[in-house]
């Protein structure tokens, strides 16, 4: 793997040509049939989500959904999702519990939407809600961050037993942008604060928030779209097959430790 | 995260900066020491708005207490034990400055990050009690705000006893990157298991709580309580603003809009609250201990 930068990762992730989980549902998964609505709001298509087979096995699958083009992008609101959105992933979730059907999550968005409808329809309560029953779901559940993991946004599909980053992907508690505008006043100065947030794959296998980092063909996602997706697909089953062995008790006390685990402090 | 928080509220309402330079360092309160309420902007002294427990007289605006001054008002005297009282923050990103800063804030608070947690009695019921203080980075969650949260809910559930939690937050702590983001999923599943162990867990809201904090355990609560016009959201005012390209009225994300929208059980003003906690604990059958 090469010597990238965070910021020179952010513009491959940025890339309007850099596939996304439309790309690669049909080459990862036999059938996919997707599910809509969170049964209270509406259906936010910023998050994806629905039922298909990886390896003949019936999974469900939730997503993050950035589109390929401006139209798209106006549809799915450039992956910033709703509190319906959120309210749907866990409705999906919650029935793959009921029908002992791992959960694959796909993360990829700039972080949750900042809006009054947001806000009044719960957005903090939304993910939170995620946060809890993701930690307690009795079926493995595992996530990939596609592109962008932004902050609470990315979480709430990303409470699971393991997690994949694609070799440019990040995942950070703010956007390089906040960050700079909070630190320096001054929010063009996204390069610096890009490249000190520790946000790429390898760190976050560091911290150990990532388990794995899904190597992108000739260090980059679209060179060769079915390799990418053979790679994503391979790290998906090889997680699933190990952990639809264990039980699930052991299981959840695994995913509570992952996250419990993790933390920086001293006491003298 | 949400600089439009850090808003100087007590101010020296001289008119002329000058004259404090030159006044002479007296270790008596200036009489000029005044509180401006960023709610409706009243002005009055600082010695009255002390004496009232920081709630604004004109529009009933419940400021922003120090964690000590919250665990006095609520808990019975003397019986407040802390929690993990040493625990210390890294800096895990090598984050510029953010030692120095801490270091500071430390000598100005006393505060060693930004939580209290412990054991006490509210009216004799035992509880484990949590208090943010914004003083401290805006209350941001980091790794120590999260471990002592998580300690504290182990601790309860181990201990069946329920969990009181005065939140305050600008949100995940920027400083220690994506281990802050993190400490939302670890403090939720505490949450989690407190909650299966059929144990009452009450969330007070209070000014202000905001992004990951809101996002994460502050919403969780079995029963949420919210003081008056706390300003309780996901997402920071200016950046809702900037995104939609309009002012937002006054009252958005107060606890009053909070309560209407479906997300806070009720709002209780600081003078009921002890009573309303004990009431609430009682009913769940967390009763006085008998002494011998
Ligand atoms: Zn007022």
């Amino acid at each position: 793997m090469n010597e990238k930068t965070a910021w020179e990762r952010l513009q491959i992730i940025r890339d309007k040509d850099r596939p996304t989980v439309n790309d690669y549902i049909p080459l990862i998964f036999d059938e996919f049939y997707e599910m809509h609505g969170d049964r209270h709001f509406g259906d936010d298509a910023a998050i994806m989500g629905g039922i298909g087979r990886l390896e003949g096995m019936p999974v469900t699958i939730i997503a993050e959904v950035k589109g390929r083009n401006l139209d798209e992008n106006k549809k799915t609101n450039f992956a910033m999702p709703h509190p319906e959105g959120y309210r749907k992933a866990l409705r999906l979730a919650k029935q793959a519990e009921k029908f002992h059907r791992p959960v694959i999550c796909f993360i990829d968005t700039p972080g949750a939407f900042c809006g009054i409808g947001a806000e009044e329809r719960g957005q903090g309560e939304a993910i939170a809600e995620n946060l809890l029953e993701f930690m307690r779901l009795k079926t493995p559940v595992v996530s990939v961050v596609l592109g962008e993991g932004g902050s609470g946004g990315a979480l709430a599909l990303g409470v699971c037993d393991r997690l994949g980053m694609l070799e440019n992907a990040i995942y950070s508690v703010i956007s390089p942008r906040g960050a700079a505008s909070i630190l320096w006043k001054d929010a063009g100065k996204e390069h610096e604060a890009c490249d000190m947030l520790k946000i790429t794959a390898e760190d976050l296998v560091n911290f150990g928030v990532a388990e794995a980092i899904i190597e992108e063909p000739n260090g980059n996602a679209k060179n060769d779209l079915d390799k990418i997706a053979e790679n994503i697909k391979e790290f998906l089953s090889d997680t699933l097959i190990e952990n639809c062995k264990k039980d699930i008790d052991v299981l959840l006390e695994e995913r509570y430790t992952k996250f419990r685990k993790i933390g920086d402090f001293i006491e003298p | 995260m949400l600089e439009d928080l850090f808003k100087v509220v007590t101010t020296r309402f001289n008119g002329n900066e000058k004259t404090d330079k030159k006044a002479p360092a007296g270790n008596h309160i200036p009489k000029d020491l005044l509180y401006k309420c960023p709610r409706c902007r009243n002005v009055i002294f600082e010695e009255e708005y002390l004496a009232v427990n920081k709630v604004c007289p004109n529009c009933n605006y419940h400021g922003r207490l120090t964690a000590q001054e919250r665990i006095s008002l609520t808990a019975d005297k003397g019986s407040f034990v802390e929690f993990d009282a040493d625990m210390l923050s890294c800096n895990p990103i090598g984050f510029p400055d953010y030692d120095i800063k801490q270091m500071k804030l430390r000598e100005q608070t006393g505060l060693k990050d930004a939580v209290i947690t412990g054991e006490a009695t509210i009216k004799g019921s035992p509880v484990v009690m949590g208090v943010m203080d914004s003083r401290y980075l805006m209350a941001s969650m980091g790794s120590v705000v999260g471990e002592k949260l998580t300690r504290a809910f182990e601790r309860a559930t181990k201990e069946k006893l329920p969990v009181v939690l005065f939140t305050a937050s600008g949100g995940a702590r920027m400083q220690e990157g994506i281990i802050s983001l993190m400490q939302m999923a670890k403090t939720s599943g505490a949450v989690a298991k407190h909650s299966e162990a059929g144990l009452l867990y009450i969330t007070v809201l209070t000014d202000p709580t905001t992004g990951g904090v809101t996002a994460s355990f502050a919403s969780l609560g079995d029963i949420i309580i919210a003081e008056p016009k706390a300003l309780v959201g996901f997402a920071g005012r200016r950046v809702i603003e900037d995104t939609i390209k309009q002012r937002l009225p006054d009252d958005f994300q107060l606890a009053e809009f909070l309560m209407e929208k479906g997300f806070a059980d009720m709002i209780v003003e600081r003078k009921k609250m002890r009573s309303v906690l004990s009431h609430l604990l009682k009913l769940h059958g967390y009763m006085p201990e008998k002494k011998d």
